[in-house]
């Protein structure tokens, strides 16, 4: 449930004029955090003095007040009790080995590679498994749409596996039923359907790419020929396919080469953020975004976008736009380049950036990209083939392939037509698998009221869900580490999905319920996707070639063949870009969430407590509002509104995000759900039942009604604030060339003499970390990937309002320049492992200590929880277990946890580790063979993760490693270097790439610090 | 006025120092048991489901460690034999003894012998038996005679102060690497030199950093 706080609703409200007065007053770039801390409201002056502001608090906040006498007889217990629990002994414990000998060795974790899906598009995956238990996601460097990174989402799946809230058995009308019991009425009612040529029946998957699935359901045709096959995926590709028909008369796929690029052009396209391909394309275009000198050629991004995402955070140059303005935009650009689009009437700033994007990428014919959103309609995809083959990108920026999913038809018309049928009664059964139509199909159907009128609805579902729950049947489905399967990845590289347990609950996978329908007896995955690969590969060789795709994770010449085709003339000119700007009144946009998707992982808790990258809220979605139209419409952070569209109504709180275009209403999907499970039921409010059929990604006319009321968020972007110092440095491409030391100017950073103490001369190894703060793209997926490594705890939104999450790795966002055009900026902010910590000196009971090759270390058993550490950390990294986080309960939960790390107990403190169960590894297994320990041999989860690439670690003793090298770079520093703690992890300031036509008449904005 | 009995000076001397003495002797007493074998099983005998004697296998017969502790020398854990590793001889020898029925009932029913754990540390503290065993500590340096033993027990205290005795002096304890192994190896009258020769020959390097063991 939400806080409400009354306290925060009076500090809440905040002067606009005030803070910019204050921007403008200020000479040079500085960097803040949020409008609080520009308008110094309370809210942010008690975070600012206190790490813990609440603290005091506390106390009364559970009891009625506490007098001091009650206040010392608790403190004298807890002295003696803890006093007391240090004298147990240590109960017996067994060892159980095997009856007969595992086929793994116990204590030896293994490696299987797979993968997972996302929207229908696979990502390679390597999972590690200890024991038989799957404990960590990697990715695959050999799958193309993966290079060895995994998102978020591949990374938190882990956790979905082993959810106790997972469903456990098969259910008929919500009564548990048994699969004996199932596939009896399930054949019969197949049988009188194919006495039917299957005229009532449907089946709805989501997107689908996996050869297997598409041959199960060659059969299913062949048994039934009149039913039907639809697809539903809240965030398909449908604008994109349709765009390509548009263009060039047939489906086409495209694959962008960000990395051959020098000019990309994206309008609304967040083609780092999200798709079954960011990966790739956040390391290809991080490798040209390394500065190598004062002779370098940097590449430029455009971003025009109608709300702030992943990619505009890390554009050169961003314009906020609404949804409705990017087709006259993209229709201005085009004619500015000599294209045949109609020429719309443009504001002059607007004017002015179409201007200066169609000159530049004049000058970088061949060598640029123009990428549209999926949320823009196929005639602005169109126009994007139009201006891509007139600067002649395709073949060499942008590739283009055969299409990869079975069906590039219209999902929104599929799931229409599906839901007349249901509604005409036309359909008798549905098969729904692994979908969730009643909570994230399109309003207007309003699916789960045309479900009743399907006598026979079987769902299969990791969850009973919404779906589920309205369903005739309901069958739990495996997990995609329990279910064989096959998987095709965004350029047609096929991945065997391979599992790595039994499924826990007898989940079923798609295929197999599939075959079951087709007339399969007794299907087994294994059996299916064996049979389906040997009709491709023939039964010569077959298990040869099975063994080298199930250990590679990728099957050999699968890529999509290229596909050419001729553009159409009208590809340019199908843009309607006449509409007036003035008519749309308020716009309202939907996006997936950037942490929980569609909805799909409502129930994660290291999703949920994620922070976004841009609002750094947890646990809830907003209404995002531009601080102009908050202005304008009265509203502060937190208050709830009813956001209107004609007779849909969706109420949420909203939330100021500077950068968010004026007139745009930023929606969020994949909350409010209401049968999530434990973590995710009733959190937030659901954008579904805005989303229609005739508008599936924006929506003009809206209207915002303030409701009174006001909602608390747990909110992180305060926490750890360091105000007033040089935190984050950046500069512009022009700065970087005149010197590219230039972030080592910003602030003061003694010599190594400049001490009372002795220097400690390190003799081993001296292990340090330099993050490029110019390759980083906030996509926190080593936030979740330190919080899966190193059995980091979810606390909850109460908690975390209180500032006590506990990633040991945080994702500080930093804003500089104007208030409605903002610039992002990322800094991972984890344990510095100061050489001269200020925490060690401070501990009484020498719990967090230096070890010989650097390492600040957290000694658990030792820490009694004083967190006097904590107070004296200038880099507020320390994170307290205030009560019992980890889970010591629930059974499949145990599964998860990595075994080479200590799960913490309440009481204690901890923080990042540089991961020291892998530098321990890695140098044991260097000491066995004798050898010295490689560079690269040991390496953090958060480096491992990293899409960007932009973590690397090592051993600063060692004058040829990659860190040592990142640390000669002249954009290094050190945060907080004045203080004289030499920290071990330094960062490289960034460096962007501004047009100087866009910014005539501006004081310089380079050169910054925070 | 004389209120109290001159009694009450003894009384009230004895309530001070008796206390102190109790305050101290209490401490004391926590202290040693804390430190003794009834909380650190040193040396205590542990009972096993079933009565498997390290002496007849590992002394008397001869059988190497690494024949049931298999990855002693390449993991963390020395290894646990499974049921089938016993039934590999068993199935032939004393195939009807009484003492093997827990051990037929394990091989016939397909479920695990349940061993007490003798070495047994606690869960904050991660022990690599493999590095160990490449860097020339005996198997006996800290498990003793297994080879005399009907009964396991715990040889060292397994206190912290132990596993640093020989972290910060490892050449009074290390040896070469070919007699690691050997049950019967005795340290030669130069163990000092012979200690500091395999130092360097061996790279041994012990740490002595919290991080080595806790993390």
């Amino acid at each position: 449930m939400p806080v409400i706080d009354e306290n925060d609703l009076a500090e809440a409200r905040i002067d606009l004029d005030t803070i910019r007065r204050r921007i403008q007053g200020t000479s040079g770039p500085t960097y803040w955090r949020s409008l609080d801390q520009l308008a110094e409201s309370p809210e942010f002056e008690k975070w600012l003095h206190a790490e813990f502001p609440r603290q005091a608090a506390a106390l009364p906040e559970n009891t009625s007040g506490i007098a001091r006498r009650e206040f010392l007889k608790l403190l004298g217990a807890s002295l003696a009790f803890a006093g007391a629990a240090a004298c147990t002994r240590q109960p017996t414990e067994k060892i159980v080995p095997a009856v007969k000998a595992p086929e793994d060795t116990p204590g030896r974790p293994l490696s299987f590679a797979t993968a997972m899906t996302a929207g229908g598009y696979g990502t390679g995956l390597v999972v590690e498994s200890h024991e038989g238990r799957p404990t960590k996601i990697e990715g695959n460097p050999e799958h193309p749409a993966s290079r060895g990174a995994t998102d978020v989402f591949a990374q938190a799946s882990i956790l979905t596996l082993y959810d106790p809230d997972r469903s456990q058995m098969i259910r008929r009308v919500n009564e548990v039923a048994s699969w004996d019991g199932f596939t009896a009425e399930f054949s019969t009612i197949l049988e009188a359907q194919q006495r039917a040529g299957g005229e009532g029946l449907r089946v709805l998957l989501g997107a689908v790419t996996s050869p297997t699935t598409r041959s199960m359901l060659e059969q299913l045709r062949a048994r039934f020929p009149r039913a039907r096959v639809d697809f539903w995926n809240p965030s398909n590709r449908d604008h994109a396919h349709a765009g390509a028909l548009l263009a060039y008369g047939e489906a086409i796929d495209a694959v962008v080469h960000p990395g051959a690029a020098d000019v990309i052009l994206s309008f609304d396209a967040d083609f780092l953020g999200g798709g079954p391909d960011h990966l790739r394309h956040i390391r290809e275009w991080t490798k040209r975004r390394r500065p190598t000198g004062s002779d370098f050629e940097g590449t430029r991004l455009y971003v025009a976008e109608s709300t702030y995402t992943t990619t505009g955070s890390v554009a050169d140059e961003r314009l906020p736009i609404r949804a409705a303005d990017v087709a006259r935009m993209a229709a201005a650009v085009a004619h500015r380049l000599g294209l045949a689009t109609p020429p719309p009437d443009l504001a002059e700033r607007e004017s002015r950036w179409a201007d200066a994007v169609a000159e530049d990428l004049t000058r970088h014919r061949g060598q640029s990209a123009v990428l549209m959103g999926e949320n823009q309609p196929p005639e602005v995809h169109a126009l994007g083939w139009a201006v891509n083959e007139f600067l002649g990108n395709v073949g060499r920026t942008i590739e283009t392939i055969q299409p990869v999913a079975a069906s590039t038809g219209s999902q929104w018309q599929s799931i229409t037509n599906l839901g007349s049928d249901m509604r005409a009664g036309r359909v008798d059964t549905l098969l729904l698998l692994e979908t969730n139509p009643v909570y994230d199909a399109p309003a207007d159907l309003t699916f789960g009221e045309a479900l009743k009128h399907v006598p026979n609805a079987i769902h299969l579902g990791l969850y009973d869900d919404e779906t589920g729950r309205l369903s005739r049947w309901h069958v739990p489905a495996a997990h995609y580490l329990e279910a064989w399967g096959d998987i095709r990845s965004a350029n047609g590289t096929v991945t065997l999905q391979q599992p790595l347990i039994a499924p826990l609950y007898q989940g079923k996978s798609s295929i197999e319920i599939l075959a079951l329908a087709a007339g399969k007896a007794r299907p087994s995955g294994y059996d299916l996707v064996r049979e389906h690969w040997t009709g491709v590969w023939g039964g010569a060789d077959f298990e040869r070639r099975w063994e080298r795709a199930l250990h590679d994770g990728v099957v050999p010449d699968t890529r999509a063949p290229e596909r050419r085709a001729a553009l159409r003339p009208e590809a340019a000119t199908a843009i309607d870009s006449r509409t007036s700007p003035a008519a749309l009144g308020l716009e309202a946009t939907y996006r997936m969430h950037p942490t929980v998707g569609d909805g799909t992982f409502s129930n994660n808790g290291w999703l949920q407590e994620c922070p976004t990258p841009l609002t750094k809220l947890t646990w809830d979605n907003v209404v995002l509002v531009a601080p102009s139209t908050a202005e304008r419409l009265a509203l502060a952070n937190g208050d709830v509104v009813a956001v209107e569209g004609g007779p849909r109504v969706v109420e949420g709180p909203v939330w100021i995000l500077p950068g968010q275009p004026a007139g745009s209403l930023g929606l969020q999907l994949g909350y409010g759900r209401t049968r999530a499970g434990h973590v995710g039921d009733g959190r937030g409010f659901d954008v579904y039942p805005l989303r229609t059929t005739d508008a599936p990604w924006f929506r003009g006319g809206m209207s915002v009604r303030k409701t009174g009321r006001t909602m608390s968020l747990a909110c992180t972007q305060h926490h750890g604030t360091l105000e007033g110092r040089h935190v984050v440095r950046s500069g512009s491409l022009d700065t970087y060339r005149e010197d590219p030391g230039f972030a080592q100017h910003m602030g003061h950073e003694p010599g190594p003499d400049d001490t009372l103490y002795p220097n400690y001369e390190y003799e081993g190894h001296a292990w340090g970390m330099a993050i490029d703060l110019n390759a980083c793209v906030g996509c926190n997926a080593c936030l979740v990937a330190c919080q899966s490594e190193n059995n980091i705890p979810v606390v909850g939104p109460e908690q975390v309002a209180m500032g006590r999450e506990m990633h040991w790795l945080r994702l500080d966002r930093y804003w500089t320049g104007d208030l409605e055009e903002p610039e992002a900026h990322y800094q991972p902010m984890l344990c510095q492992h100061c050489e001269r910590a200020p925490c060690e000196v401070v501990c009484p009971v020498n719990a967090t200590v230096h070890d010989s090759e650097g390492l600040n270390l957290m000694v658990y058993n030792r820490c009694v929880g004083t967190r006097y550490c904590s107070n004296n950390c200038p880099y507020k990294v320390r994170r307290f277990n205030f009560y019992l986080y980890a889970d010591w309960e629930t059974e499949s939960l145990k599964l998860q946890r990595n075994p080479d790390v200590t799960v913490r107990s309440r009481g204690v403190m901890e923080k990042c580790t540089y991961c020291i169960q892998r530098i321990n590894q890695g140098r044991n297994a260097a000491r066995k063979d004798g050898r010295p320990l490689e560079d690269g041999e040991v390496v953090t989860a958060c480096q491992q993760v990293c899409p960007a690439d932009a973590i690397v670690f090592g051993d600063v003793n060692d004058p040829e490693s990659r860190v040592t090298k990142a640390k000669a770079d002249p954009r290094n520093y050190a945060v907080l270097a004045d203080l004289n703690t030499r920290p071990r992890t330094t960062y490289l300031a960034s460096v962007k790439n501004p047009n100087p036509d866009l910014h005539e008449g501006e004081d310089d904005s380079s050169g910054g610090d925070g | 006025m004389q209120v109290f009995h001159r009694s009450t000076n003894v009384l009230s001397r004895v309530t001070l120092f008796g206390g102190l003495f109790l305050l101290v002797g209490s401490i004391y007493l926590l202290a040693t048991i804390n430190r003794s074998p009834w909380v650190s099983r040193q040396g205590v005998a542990r009972e096993q489901p079933i009565q498997f004697s390290h002496k007849h296998h590992a002394g008397e017969l001869g059988i190497d460690c690494r024949y049931c502790h298999t990855t002693v020398e390449e993991l963390a854990y020395a290894g646990m034999p499974p049921t089938q590793t016993c039934i590999n001889c068993h199935a032939q020898i004393w195939s009807d003894s009484p003492y093997l029925a827990p051990l037929r009932a394990s091989w016939r029913d397909e479920k695990p012998i349940e061993w007490v754990k003798v070495y047994d540390l606690p869960g904050y503290v991660y022990f690599d038996h493999s590095v160990h065993v490449a860097k020339g500590v005996g198997c006996t340096s800290c498990h003793g005679d297994v080879d005399e033993q009907n009964v396991l027990w715990q040889e060292p205290s397994l206190h912290m102060e132990w596993c640093l005795g020989c972290h910060r002096e490892p050449e009074k304890f290390v040896r070469p690497r070919d007699e690691v192994f050997n049950m019967d190896w005795e340290p030669p009258a130069d163990q000092l030199s012979l200690g500091l020769e395999l130092i360097r020959l061996n790279d041994i390097d012990p740490r002595e950093d919290c991080g080595a063991c806790h993390r």
